[in-house]
């Protein structure tokens, strides 16, 4: 018992990335890195209680039409609608259950709810575009949303962004947290997107592709996408050794 | 069953709707009624060119003023202070600005047990980063700051960019660096 404790208090080891599973925070492609990726190496941190703690959320966070991005306006939105359905797992393959998901996309003619997107491309008043829910205590999660439309931008002549939803979830730590893009399977503009192939590794870059998946589609309503997210979970040789 | 983590993307620069306005922000790390000595934190965020960057969102993670984190996994969560959550999260102004109010945390252990100097837990997410960038907040003049187990693995000449400075008036003032001569540390978790 007195051992188990003793592995208890100095369990606190994540699992640390593979190489080329992640991107490197330089990439010449992707121009804006340039003047923004640290040009000093990184310094190694052995993980304490500060790195594997983080944010806890509960239900009073979501409100009902949160996770129905269709729901949130007088009207429906323009557009394809599709239900976006997954898991949040960690490293181990466990399910992280009670996290918060929080997605923001363009609408179906590639435009954002934001001052700033000067894409010459029609707003839709019954469609914002941002949507929020809780995993459950499977670490399933569940959004309907239209499907958002590709568009142009500025990082090199005829630059134009696959189309995509952005995700942010938390899982358990705050260096579990993920920020990444979901996009759509056969996409011909991922070839050509420097954002999408900043990730060295292949296998890992198609983790970011959904999947289209008939079991979640609706007759006569929605097409179906499945889009699992796995988070770094706590070193699995550390429980192996209890 | 070991599984490779979903590669990171950049936040890009339209998160706002989705991440740092309405509920979403939370410039309040400690509620009012948290125990500890108050303080207002500014942050600012700096390019390679010391532009200042206004489409960057900044996360915070902080223990109470007893040093123990609101989170299970913490031994000692079971008497944390339910005011204060420990979580924080704001966008950057058009002057690469943004001001968090806490209370200064206390001493949280480390590794072989020893006790950290007091700390703020950063993350910083912006266009033209594909991952977020972690650094920490620690505080000028504490004296536990000489003996804290991390600040000793970063080398002595670089050890300034992570120690936020206190200004006129009392407010706190960090300052993040992205390059140059007074390239912020960030770490490697
Ligand atoms: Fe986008």
């Amino acid at each position: 018992m007195t051992h188990l404790a003793n592995r208890r208090s100095s369990l606190v080891a994540y699992s640390r990335h593979e190489p080329g599973t992640q991107p490197e925070s330089l990439y010449e492609p992707y121009r804006s890195t340039l003047r923004r990726a640290p040009s000093k190496p990184l310094i190694f941190l052995p993980h304490t209680l500060s790195e594997v703690t983080g944010p806890v959320y509960g239900h009073g966070n979501i409100a009902e039409t949160d996770n129905d991005l269709t729901a949130q306006h007088q009207g429906e939105p323009l557009g394809e609608r599709i239900i976006v359905t997954g898991k949040v797992l960690d490293s181990n393959g466990r399910p992280v259950p009670q996290t918060l998901i929080e997605v923001w996309q363009a609408n179906s003619a590639g435009r954002y709810a934001h001052l700033k997107d000067q894409h010459p491309a029609p707003l839709d008043r019954n469609f914002t575009g941002a949507g929020r829910t809780l995993t459950d205590e499977h670490g399933a999660y569940r959004f309907i949303t239209i499907k958002p439309g590709a568009y142009p931008w500025l990082n090199h002549d005829n630059a134009w962004r696959p189309a995509h939803i952005h995700f942010s979830v938390f899982g358990r730590a705050f260096i579990s947290r993920l920020v990444t893009q979901m996009y759509f399977p056969g996409d011909p503009l991922l070839a050509f997107d420097p954002v999408y192939q900043s990730v060295p590794d292949e296998k890992a870059r198609q983790r970011m592709i959904s999947k289209f998946d008939l079991e979640t589609t609706q007759p006569h309503w929605a097409l179906g996408f499945k889009f699992d997210i796995v988070l770094r979970g706590p070193d699995a040789t550390l429980f192996e050794s209890i | 069953m070991r599984m490779v983590p979903t590669p990171s993307q950049t936040v890009g620069p339209f998160f706002a709707f989705g991440l740092t306005q309405g509920k979403a922000c939370s410039p309040c790390i400690a509620g009012p009624d948290a125990k500890g000595e108050r303080l207002r934190l500014l942050c600012c965020v700096l390019d390679g060119d010391g532009v200042p960057i206004p489409d960057a969102m900044i996360e915070i993670w902080q223990a109470d003023a007893d040093g123990k984190y609101h989170h299970p996994d913490d031994p000692k969560s079971a008497t944390a202070d339910p005011a204060c959550l420990g979580f924080g999260r704001m966008g950057t102004a058009e002057d690469g600005t943004c001001m968090f109010e806490t209370i200064k945390p206390g001493r949280v252990p480390g590794p072989a047990g020893v006790l950290q100097s007091p700390h703020l837990n950063l993350a910083l997410f912006a266009r033209g980063l594909l991952k977020q960038l972690y650094t920490r907040v620690y505080f000028a003049n504490d004296p536990a700051n000489q003996e804290d187990p991390i600040l000793v693995l970063v080398p002595k000449e670089r050890r300034s960019t992570l120690i936020a400075q206190l200004e006129n008036g009392g407010r706190w003032r960090f300052e993040i660096n992205l390059q140059g001569e007074r390239e912020t540390v960030f770490f490697d978790v």
